[in-house]
Order: C-alpha cells, then sequence, then structure tokens
C-alpha cells in the first residue's frame, strides 16, 4: 500500500485576520482583508504567542508562521508530538526572508558602525529562520529546512513535504510558507519593477488589473501518513493528492505568455492524483491581479484542462488577501481545503469588468455551492518570479 | 557622550538591559546567574553592546565567556571602567 499525505491541521495568518477559520469564512462571505491597498496583518499581535523574549529573536515572518503552526497543531490534537520526533519535519518556504530584519540593521550599520550590529541579526534574518523556529518550538527532530522560490514558495514547501511522507523519511510533516516584507525597500523596489498596483486595489482577471497588493502572512498545513493518522484516531480534514511542479526558463519575472510549462505542472498534478481534468471541482488560481498572470494563467489553465477549462470555477484568494508572495501557496492551500470541506467555491471579489480572451468562470459576486456528495478535488496554482510553478491537488478526505 | 560606570550605574543599565532583552525582571540580582535568566550568548554580546553604548566600554569575546552571574558583569564593567 503506497503512502498518502493526509491534512489533520490547518492554520493561517493574514489580512483577514488571525486562524484559518477567518480567512474562509470571510472570503466566503465577499469580504476583503485590504483596507486602502494596506493587506498587512492589523489583527496579528505577535505577543498573543510569544513571550517577549521569543518575539524579539524572530523576525515577523517568523513570528506569522510559528502563529499558523500553532494553530494548525492544534486542530490536529497534537498537544504532545504522536509520532518518534525524528520522523516529523518541518518545511516552511519564504520568497524574501527577514528583510525587514535586514533592513533594520543595514540602518544600524550606517548610523552607529559596524560594531552596533545585531548579534541577532543572521538569525532573524535567514529565509529558513521560520523552519527553524517552528521546528525548534515543537521539538521536531526530523529533516526541516526552508524553501525559497518566491511566490511559489509555500506551495514547493508542501509538495516537498508530501514527497517526504510517501518516500517513507517522514511520519509527519509542518508544512508552509510565511512572509513579512512590507518594508520601504520592498514596497519600492516591487513598485520600480511594475508588479505592484499603483491603485492599490487587487482584482484579478478584471480589465481593469494594475498589478499586485503586496501582502502579509502565514499558511501552515499539518500533513500526516494516511494510515498513521487513521491509526491514532485524527479526524482527517483533507488530503494533498497531487503536486506538479516545472520550471518557464524563459524571463526574470515574466510567465512565459505561452503557458506551456505552467499547464504541464498542472497536468502532473492531475496525474499525480490519478484524475482527469472533468474530475476538477474547483481551481484556486494564482490569479495575481497583474496583467501579465492573469492571461498566462488564463491560457495555462485552457492548455491544461482542454474543454473543461470552462466548466469548473476559477476564483483568486489574492482577491481578498492581495499577494502573500511565498506565504500565498500555503494560505491559499489552507482556503483551499477549506473551502472544499465547506463544499463551497469563493468569489473572485471586485471582479466586474471582463476582458476579451479571460473567459473562464472566474466566480465573480457571491460564493457558489459545489454541488454532489463525491469526493471533491482542486488545483492550487503558484507560480514565482524566475519562472517557477508549482500546483497542489487537493482532495476531501 | 559616555559615562563613568560605577557599580550603581552599571547594574542599573545592566539590569536594563536584561530585562529588555526579555529576562524576568523579578529574578534579575547580582547572584541570579546567566543560565537562569535563560541568557545566553548572544543575549551577551547585545548587553555588551548596551554596556559600550552607555559607558564606551569595550567588552571582547573572551571576557564575555567568562561571565557566569549578572554581579560578574557588573564587577568587570566597573573594573574595566575604572
Amino acid at each position: 500500500m503506497s503512502r498518502r499525505a493526509v491534512i489533520t491541521g490547518l492554520g493561517a495568518v493574514s489580512p483577514l485576520g488571525v486562524g484559518a477559520d477567518a480567512l474562509i469564512d470571510r472570503w466566503s462571505r465577499g469580504e476583503t482583508g485590504i483596507v486602502d491597498g494596506d493587506a498587512s496583518c492589523r489583527d496579528f499581535d505577535p505577543l498573543d504567542f510569544l513571550s517577549r523574549k521569543e518575539a524579539r529573536r524572530a523576525d515577523r515572518f517568523t513570528q506569522l508562521a510559528l502563529a499558523a503552526s500553532d494553530e494548525a497543531l492544534g486542530e490536529a490534537g497534537w498537544e504532545e508530538i504522536p509520532y518518534d520526533r525524528r520522523r516529523v519535519g518541518c518545511v516552511i518556504g519564504t520568497g524574501i526572508g527577514g528583510i525587514g530584519s535586514l533592513q533594520e540593521q543595514s540602518a544600524v550599520l550606517r548610523e552607529k558602525g559596524a560594531k552596533a550590529v545585531s548579534p541577532l541579526a543572521v538569525p532573524l534574518m535567514m529565509a529558513n529562520a521560520g523552519s527553524a523556529a517552528v521546528a525548534m518550538r515543537h521539538g521536531l527532530n526530523g529533516e526541516s529546512f526552508g524553501v525559497v522560490s518566491a511566490c511559489a514558495a509555500g506551495a514547493h514547501a508542501i509538495g516537498a513535504a508530501v514527497r517526504m511522507i510517501r518516500a517513507g523519511t517522514a511520519d509527519a510533516v509542518v508544512a508552509g510558507g510565511s512572509e513579512s516584507a512590507m518594508t520601504e525597500v520592498a514596497i519600492a523596489a516591487f513598485a520600480s519593477m511594475g508588479a505592484t498596483s499603483p491603485t492599490g486595489i487587487s482584482r484579478p482577471f478584471d480589465a481593469r488589473r494594475d498589478g499586485f497588493v503586496m501582502g502579509e502572512g502565514a499558511g501552515v498545513l499539518l500533513l500526516e501518513e494516511a494510515d498513521s493518522a487513521r491509526s491514532r484516531g485524527a479526524e482527517i480534514l483533507g488530503e494533498v493528492v497531487g503536486y506538479g511542479a516545472s520550471s518557464d526558463a524563459h524571463h526574470l519575472t515574466a510567465p512565459d505568455p505561452s503557458g506551456t510549462e505552467s499547464a504541464r505542472a498542472i497536468r502532473m498534478a492531475l496525474e499525480d492524483a490519478g484524475i482527469t481534468p472533468s474530475d476538477l471541482d474547483y481551481v484556486n488560481a494564482h490569479g495575481t491581479s497583474t496583467p501579465l498572470n492573469d492571461r498566462s494563467e488564463t491560457g495555462a489553465l485552457k492548455l491544461a484542462l482542454g474543454d473543461d477549462a470552462s466548466a469548473v470555477p476559477v476564483s483568486s484568494t489574492k482577491s481578498v488577501i492581495g499577494h502573500l508572495m511565498g506565504a500565498a501557496g500555503a494560505v491559499e492551500a489552507v482556503a483551499t481545503t477549506r473551502a472544499l470541506n465547506r463544499r463551497v467555491a469563493p468569489p473572485t471579489v471586485g471582479l466586474e469588468r471582463f476582458e476579451e480572451g479571460l473567459d473562464l468562470d472566474y466566480v465573480p459576486g457571491d460564493a457558489r455551492r459545489l454541488d454532489g456528495e463525491h469526493r471533491l478535488h482542486a488545483i492550487s496554482n503558484s507560480f514565482g518570479f524566475g519562472g517557477h510553478n508549482a500546483v497542489l491537488c487537493i482532495a476531501t478526505a | 557622550m559616555t559615562i563613568k560606570a560605577d557599580p550603581q550605574s552599571a547594574e542599573e543599565v545592566i539590569r536594563k538591559g536584561l530585562e529588555e532583552l526579555g529576562a524576568d525582571p523579578g529574578r534579575v540580582s547580582r547572584e541570579a546567574t546567566f543560565e537562569s535568566l535563560d541568557v545566553d550568548s548572544l543575549d551577551l554580546v547585545e548587553i555588551a553592546q548596551i554596556v559600550e553604548d552607555e559607558f564606551g566600554v569595550e567588552l571582547g569575546g573572551d571576557d564575555v565567556k567568562e561571565l557566569k552571574t549578572v554581579g560578574d558583569a557588573i564587577d568587570l564593567v566597573v573594573a574595566k571602567s575604572a
């Protein structure tokens, strides 16, 4: 019997609030977490989760990862680790890591000199800090590392975790992504390359879309080997049934407009799951609200799904939380899992004006009921600067 | 401008620094060991930076390594400031 990775716990901190339920409840109601172009996690106070000492030894992206992982382990009922700790891994992706800490210490260096730079600077800013901190907090002695692939990092982290469980090198993995990069340098840099929205409005697939709104947050899935999870009596929330990944090898930042490789990642995820396009009930799009992504992603979905592309509801979480970059794939996997559990396709909020060629069913307006009593399947797409494509296929239990 | 350290001012600065790093204020005393306060080598580097800022006293890595208690640190700062 082959090993499978089921989901037993979810955690999220997003601009919609602290918790996976805040994310799915508010999104399903069509509420947005973006206020005047700001998609920060306003409700998040690190001291709700961490001591003062723990908080000052963690960059905000790490604090967010710790909060999301606490929630996921809590939902799974992990007061004690129910496995050999050496067989519990931890993989947390990020696009940038602790750039806030880096920026602060750069200022200290300029103003006060090299000797004043904090000894915490490296452990705060390193991109693997989230993974290290989560493993340390819960005493996980299995394989742990960070994943860095821009806006695909969260999905890659979950994909890597699924492979660890399938390969038998771990019985459980805490997997996800985290990002908090809303610093002056990063904001200026993304604006300078024309990636972010000058109007501060995230409206994926709308004709007026003009870039993404940078957000922050973290998402975590607790994955366990299916038989082990069942034998400990865990409630199964869903399963990551497929994973596909590829590279455009095309351009520093722009997606390949043909969508060839992103389409191949989608097909690989479906094949890995053992399903065909007609079995898909929902697509959680990357849907960044940039002119380029939303067009090439639409093309990729048509290439990968053929005639079935127009029949499946496609929506973008980024319409209500902005682009969480390295956390996006993980937060969106959390949202997708909850959406399937509730048998609902949440809407692409703000989509009003249609553009020639962008003609899929993007769920404008209200959330939609996913009909039937069958096992539901969805894919969640993530594409990163550099041409990284990662697609997860998630199913109900 | 830095000032000269005496036992009282050194204790005040070190105590404030430790509390800022997250040490339990009720447990900070001359006799308390850094280990008991959960103060590690990274924290001690920060304390050294605070002390240098305040008193112009430079504490090298070797100096800091020998410190066991809060009192050790106060005495070292006062001695180096003299």
